[in-house]
């Protein structure tokens, strides 16, 4: 770490008015991933109190959901941040064309990811397990609450998935315009732990709702 | 030395020029001094907004019935009156005014970390602002909930409650975004030489301050965008017809919503110990302790949101805890208050504008921390719970301590930041008219809650008429008061005489610089030998 620190030092002397400052940089984008966690920390928490609540119920009502999917999705994600975490590496080692490359892959599977949610999201609402549905509203509450959670914390995470990717497109301009270099690529760092932190919730999830049955 | 300094010619940032035009100067510049301005400006007219809701329900008040409008107006009055308040005027308050523009010039940076995000977070401020007044113009009339938004009412009510809720989100992100920046600021800019424990004590408040906003924050942000949810979808989380438990809310809310109490005084606490060194002339009385007290405050006040909730029927074990973990916040906030008194004792005191105010602020503080005790401490909690009680308690520690401060702060910063003197005579007749209305109009509202004179109401019984009466017209005292203090600054931001580098005798880093400061705000970084309060050649004397 001290060595950045004088190499950053020494590349402010010499540009004396853009101040750049890698490691601030980071710890801001750490600050705000912590944000993010106690964001979804609210979630989590109601989750935990909704499932002693109603344990019985949220039993039952999981057994809906489709393992399938969901450890389909769980292992797009985390190829995905492979990629990325690839797509950082490229970077380092000056390989402007795979970095690039690995950035797409990325996107693609962001994208697969959203499509898979799309396909299960609807087919829970052909079988009219959406809020406020008649079906629904017959259920015991502890189940009815299930899909609250269920669309509120997945619904959350889709949209960061969704941030995350529009993220995505502006490091791959930045890159293609050359503002991310193989000397200073903090940017793309920051877009990668944001990734991180999308794909780490989604692991979080896919037991809560997927596996505990 | 401040002589050389002065006779340099150099541009202000007031005067500075970019690449935009006209009003983008300003709008659209990373300058943390610029930012800073704007914030002011921005809270200002919250500010008269606020508290034209607040007369406007004083003078509904001033008999029993109908004086002036309707029940259904009183109840958009006072949830606006807290909206503006709390979310667009306190919260931001210290912080985002005299945080931006002093913190960085206190550490001796050119400027925060984050100039950039600096802006976002201002924009998101406006935008936020923007949205809450929309909303009262909306179908379905302004929201009447209560600033508290309390679930299940704001699932129910066909008020406009999505669209200011999703304000105070926006504006929880901006706020979110500042204590990002604040905290990399000090943790990275710091000039060579300023540990930790060289930092002046504002720069530690504003520093603990911007831990709670990044803590805290996203909390309230869910819980926000979970009844914006429930409102549109009807998930059930919130819904007691649905399943869900409306005292999850409460406890979520109060989970931010009690450290944003922090986030309101603790910046106002640093200013104080800016302020009574400069006056008193001499070096703050137990810098380490009242530091570390700020740290204690931010920690020991996640663990205390339930005491807002005594008497919703939640468990006696739980209550007992947290009426115990309290009591607790008494012993930082102590700390602060007799370093503060043993500051001024034996120094050579200088009765300035600010220094007036921090004594009022004293005052009216301990009054609030006091009666504070009183609501910490379950019995007597579940007597004056949701009476005038309440409302005198939080207006002495908000407005007595945290917006009494801002007035301390803008008036000590005043020249460092306009760069001119104001009237000190005019000033000191507004702290008089300010301090005379403050009392009459809370202190009788002690005296009414604990008679049982419920909070919110628009309606009361003939006994309590007097003091009513009495509050009403205290309100218009104040307002005559802060009204005559802003008259003043105004009046001296265009015809006052300039203001030299230091017209208080301060030994902080700003105070080194020329009055406004330059654009780069240090021609050279300065290099920090000891601590902020240097008075040491004075007392050796």
């Amino acid at each position: 770490m001290s060595d950045t620190v004088i190499k950053n030092h020494a590349e402010n002397l010499q540009e004396e008015h853009v101040h750049r400052d890698d490691f601030g940089a980071k710890m801001g984008m750490w600050l705000f991933l912590f944000t993010e966690i106690l964001l979804f920390g609210g979630l989590f928490l109601l989750y935990m109190a909704y499932r002693l609540e109603y344990s019985h119920e949220f039993h039952i009502a999981a057994r809906e959901l489709n393992v399938g999917i969901g450890t389909f999705n769980t292992i797009i994600l985390l190829t995905s941040s492979l990629t990325m975490a690839l797509s950082i590496a490229a970077m380092q080692r000056s390989r402007k064309g795979l970095s690039l490359f690995l950035l797409a892959s990325t996107k693609i599977l962001a994208i697969g990811f959203l499509v898979n949610k799309y396909f299960e999201w609807s087919a829970k609402f052909e079988h009219g397990l959406y809020p406020r549905s008649d079906v629904l509203l017959d259920k015991p509450r502890g189940e009815y609450l299930f899909y609250g959670m269920y669309y509120a914390m997945t619904g959350l995470h889709a949209i960061h998935v969704i941030a995350g990717m529009t993220i995505l497109i502006f490091m791959f301009v930045f890159i293609w315009r050359n503002i991310i270099t193989p000397t200073n690529y903090v940017k793309l760092e920051n877009a990668g732990l944001y990734w991180h932190l999308v794909d780490l919730i989604w692991i979080f999830l896919f037991p809560l709702f997927y596996l505990i049955r | 030395m401040s002589e050389n300094i002065e006779s340099k010619p150099y541009i202000s940032f007031l005067q500075a020029e970019s690449k935009h035009k006209g009003i983008f100067k300003w709008i659209l510049s990373t300058d943390h001094k610029r930012i800073g301005i704007m914030y002011l400006a921005g809270m200002l007219c919250f500010l008269l907004v606020g508290i034209t809701f607040g007369f406007l329900m004083k003078l509904e008040m001033l008999t029993p019935g109908k004086t002036l409008f309707d029940a259904q107006t009183y109840n958009t009055f006072f949830t606006l009156h807290g909206i503006i308040m709390i979310f667009l005027f306190i919260i931001p308050g210290l912080p985002a005014v005299f945080g931006n523009f002093m913190l960085p010039l206190q550490i001796g940076a050119r400027d925060v970390a984050f100039p950039r995000l600096n802006l976002l977070s201002w924009w998101l401020y406006v935008i936020g602002g923007i949205f809450a007044i929309v909303s009262l113009f909306l179908q379905g009339g302004p929201i009447d909930t209560g600033w508290t938004f309390y679930v299940p009412y704001s699932l129910r009510t066909g008020t406009n409650v999505s669209l200011p809720l999703f304000a105070a989100f926006i504006l929880g992100f901006s706020s979110i975004l500042t204590g990002i920046n604040f905290v990399t600021t000090v943790h990275r800019l710091r000039a060579p030489g300023m540990t930790f424990f060289k930092m002046p004590l504002f720069v530690w408040a504003i520093y603990s301050t911007a831990w709670v906003q990044v803590i805290a924050t996203p909390v309230v942000g869910i819980t926000i965008i979970l009844v914006i949810v429930e409102r549109a979808f009807s998930l059930g989380i919130f819904d007691p017809s649905l399943g869900g438990d409306p005292l999850l809310f409460q406890h979520l809310f109060w989970i931010y919503s009690h450290p944003a109490v922090y986030i309101m005084i603790l910046p106002a606490m640093g200013a104080v110990s800016e302020i009574i060194p400069t006056f008193a002339k001499r070096t703050i009385f137990g810098y380490k302790a009242i530091a570390y007290s700020s740290l204690a405050i931010a920690f020991i006040g996640y663990f205390v949101w339930a005491h807002h909730m005594f008497t919703t029927g939640i468990s006696d074990v739980s209550r007992f805890i947290f009426s115990l973990l309290t009591f607790l916040v008494a012993i930082p906030s102590g700390v602060k208050v007799f370093n503060w008194v043993a500051t001024l004792y034996k120094g050579s005191i200088t009765p300035g504008v600010p220094l007036l105010f921090v004594m009022m602020f004293i005052f009216l503080f301990s009054i609030g921390g006091l009666t504070g005790l009183v609501l910490g401490s379950l019995a007597t909690n579940v007597h004056v719970h949701d009476t005038y009680f309440v409302v005198a308690h939080f207006h002495y520690v908000m407005f007595g301590g945290t917006v009494m401060i801002f007035f301390a702060a803008l008036h000590y910063w005043f020249p460092k930041m306009f760069g001119r003197m104001f009237n000190e005579k005019v000033a000191k007749w507004s702290v008089g008219l300010i301090f005379v209305g403050f009392n009459m109009l809370y202190f009788t509202m002690f005296i009414l809650g604990y008679e049982g004179m419920p909070r919110r109401y628009w309606d009361y019984l003939p006994q309590f008429q007097t003091l009513q009466v009495i509050s009403t017209v205290g309100s218009w005292i104040l307002i005559a008061g802060i009204l005559l203090m802003f008259g003043n600054l105004h009046r001296a931001m265009k015809k006052g005489t300039s203001a030299s580098a230091n017209p208080w005798g301060g030994k902080t880093l700003e105070w080194t610089i020329p009055s406004p400061p330059p654009v780069h705000n240090f021609d050279e970084i300065p290099v920090i030998t000891h601590g902020p309060y240097y008075y040491g050649e004075e007392e050796e004397k």
